[in-house]
């Protein structure tokens, strides 16, 4: 499989990374040279084979359900670009 | 005694304990070392101040007889790691200067044990990268140079990556050890070029929380340093369960450093036919001889084994590790922390913030994983990588079962090449890099890089060890059985201190 232009910049857009038109040809040349690095991977027969999705065997941890940290509003927003007091700032998304 | 730089990690912790050598005194021999070493790019941020700070309480400790594991003991930390109130890069623009307000579960558990940090390493960009090219800090230079026909060649050599300023700090001296980071090689391949030990421990042995995640199904933390021992004894402090990571293992932590010298009598050696690979270079075959040839000698027993999905994983690698990363990755927007830029709308600001913060291997890399993501791909690409890495962890059950202890391997196809020789017009001519310490992340397995000899044109050649889950201790045993039988290997002559240091 390879792609194409339109297909590159739509990735891009679900990727939320702006591209400049005169990028867009460059990034063709090198996801199609990945894409043709893993096409190998046809090759092989994965009949009957479950994916792989922890190397651990291992269950998944839980802990009590209960509120065990919190109120350290001023340290979350420490680094936020924009803030008002306890909240982020963005730019407005309705109209 | 030599320049307290010198000192392997456990001759200085025996020093300090010995009272012949002051935390302060070692700290500020490390501070001074890499204010001479600006021209090897290795830190991001420096951090005196603090360094000769925590070395002088670490002295106070010493006086009180309650000096931990690693009191007093300077290392770098690779600023992939997030530190309390020292900003934290992961070499990319896109964090700006986000200092976090926590510190990683890892290098907490090494300032618990008194070791002192000295900075923040330099990478590759999210750890994504083979060279350390690709920061956006600059690339990260080796201490060793090639040797040609005329003398030292003054070309540049990269060391490695991701953990690039980890290996190259370590091998110049201007840290007894370093944390790092290994995904797919990042920290055997860096280790491999440059002459240090680097181990990759078990999938769950380190806590990866406060790591910037990269590909978290297999990234894991782990140290390099300029001995076996040294490995072993950073690793005990760095590994341990976290109830803050549920993929961390509630299992206790060996004293790893006891394994150094023990006997590997009798020890079953895999050597996996399908790592012969084609054009594999004669020199690193003979590498890879040698290394049989001593473990034989210390008693071990070699046999032939088949792990016949290898050519598959790496690969397999490039779909698994870009999707975890697009996903890992989506969370810099320009919100929460980091680079922001204007846009028209919100959407418009997170593809310009994107755009401008990210570099060009991290945008390629999170577009593969988006794409591999994105329906009606999913199962062509991302389900069947996931298959093939099931094989590719069958093979190596299927070793262990019948009897195999550990595996012997290359740790890398070739030395270290020049800054720009590699993956300037491919990308995947870099990403070969990894293909004999990608598998190791695709099962979960422990895996060791250390020094085995030189190349021809004198730069360091490393041999991989790869171990059962959980038992680095045959690894370490392994390790030190090679490192006794390998010729020492002088460290680089200190060019670097002869340029005007940058500030």
């Amino acid at each position: 499989m390879s792609v194409d232009s339109a297909v590159v910049r739509r990735i891009a857009h679900l990727s939320r990374i702006a591209v400049e038109d005169a990028e867009v040809e460059r990034l063709r040349g090198e996801l199609n040279a990945i894409l043709a690095f893993v096409e190998e991977l046809n090759a092989v027969d994965v009949s009957g084979v479950e994916p792989l999705t922890s190397v651990l065997p291992m269950n998944m941890k839980k802990r009590a359900d209960v509120v065990n940290d919190g109120g350290i509003a001023d340290a979350v927003l420490a680094n936020a670009p924009e803030r008002e007091d306890h909240f982020f700032v963005v730019p407005k998304v309705i109209e | 005694m030599s320049e307290p730089t010198h000192l392997t990690l456990a001759q200085a912790r025996d020093a300090l304990k010995a009272r012949t050598l002051s935390a302060s005194e070692l700290t500020q021999a490390h501070v001074d070392a890499i204010e001479r070493a600006g021209e090897l790019n290795c830190f991001i941020t420096k951090t005196p101040e603090l360094a000769l700070k925590a070395a002088k309480e670490s002295d106070s400790r010493i006086a009180r007889g309650e000096a931990g594991p690693l009191e007093g003991l300077p290392l770098g930390i690779k600023d992939l790691y997030c530190t309390g109130g020292v900003r934290t890069t992961a070499a990319s623009r896109i964090l700006d200067d986000f200092t976090p307000p926590y510190e990683s579960t890892v290098s907490g558990n090494l300032f618990r044990d008194g070791a002192v940090m000295l900075g923040k390493l330099n990478l590759d960009e999210f750890a994504m990268g083979s060279s350390n090219e690709t920061s956006a800090f600059g690339p990260v230079i080796s201490p060793w140079r090639r040797k040609g026909a005329n003398g030292i060649d003054s070309a540049k050599i990269v060391p490695g990556g991701s953990s690039g300023g980890s290996s190259s700090a370590v091998a110049a001296r201007l840290c007894l050890g370093a944390t790092a980071t290994d995904t797919g090689g990042s920290i055997r391949q860096p280790a491999a070029f440059t002459g240090t030990v680097g181990i990759k421990p078990t999938y769950g042995r380190c806590s990866r929380w406060g790591i910037v995640a990269f590909a978290s199904s297999l990234d894991q933390a782990g140290p390099i340093t300029r001995t076996v021992r040294d490995a072993a004894i950073m690793l005990r402090s760095m590994a341990g369960h976290d109830p803050k990571d549920t993929t961390s293992v509630d299992a206790p932590v060996p004293d790893y450093e006891a394994s150094i010298g023990a006997s590997v009598k009798g020890k079953r050696i895999g050597i996996p036919k399908e790592y012969r690979l084609d054009g594999l270079s004669p020199e690193i075959a003979a590498l890879w001889d040698q290394g049989v040839a001593w473990l034989k000698d210390a008693g071990a027993e070699i046999v032939e084994i088949s792990l016949p999905h290898t050519r598959y994983a790496l690969p397999a690698y490039y779909i698994i590790a870009p999707a975890e990363a697009s996903s890992n990755l989506a969370r810099y927007d320009g919100v929460r922390y980091g680079l922001r830029e204007k846009g028209r709308d919100i959407t418009d600001m997170y593809e310009k913030t994107r755009a401008k913060g990210f570099g060009a291997e991290v945008r390629r890399r999170v577009m593969i994983g988006t794409y591999v993501l994105s329906a009606g791909y999913y199962d062509a690409y991302y389900v069947r990588a996931q298959k093939i890495r099931s094989l590719i962890k069958r093979d190596f059950d299927l070793a262990f079962a019948a009897g195999v202890d550990a595996v012997l391997t290359p740790a890398t196809p070739s030395p270290a090449f020049a800054l720009g020789e590699k993956g300037s017009t491919d990308p995947v001519e870099m990403y070969l890099n990894d293909v004999f310490t990608v598998t190791v992340n695709m099962a979960g397995l422990p895996g060791l890089a250390l020094p085995a000899g030189l190349s021809g044109n004198g730069l360091p050649l490393a041999l991989q060890l790869i171990g059962r889950p959980f038992d680095e201790e045959t690894l370490f045993a392994l390790a030190s059985a090679i490192e006794q039988a390998a010729p020492k290997i002088n460290p680089p002559d200190p060019w670097w201190r002869d340029g005007a240091t940058r500030p």
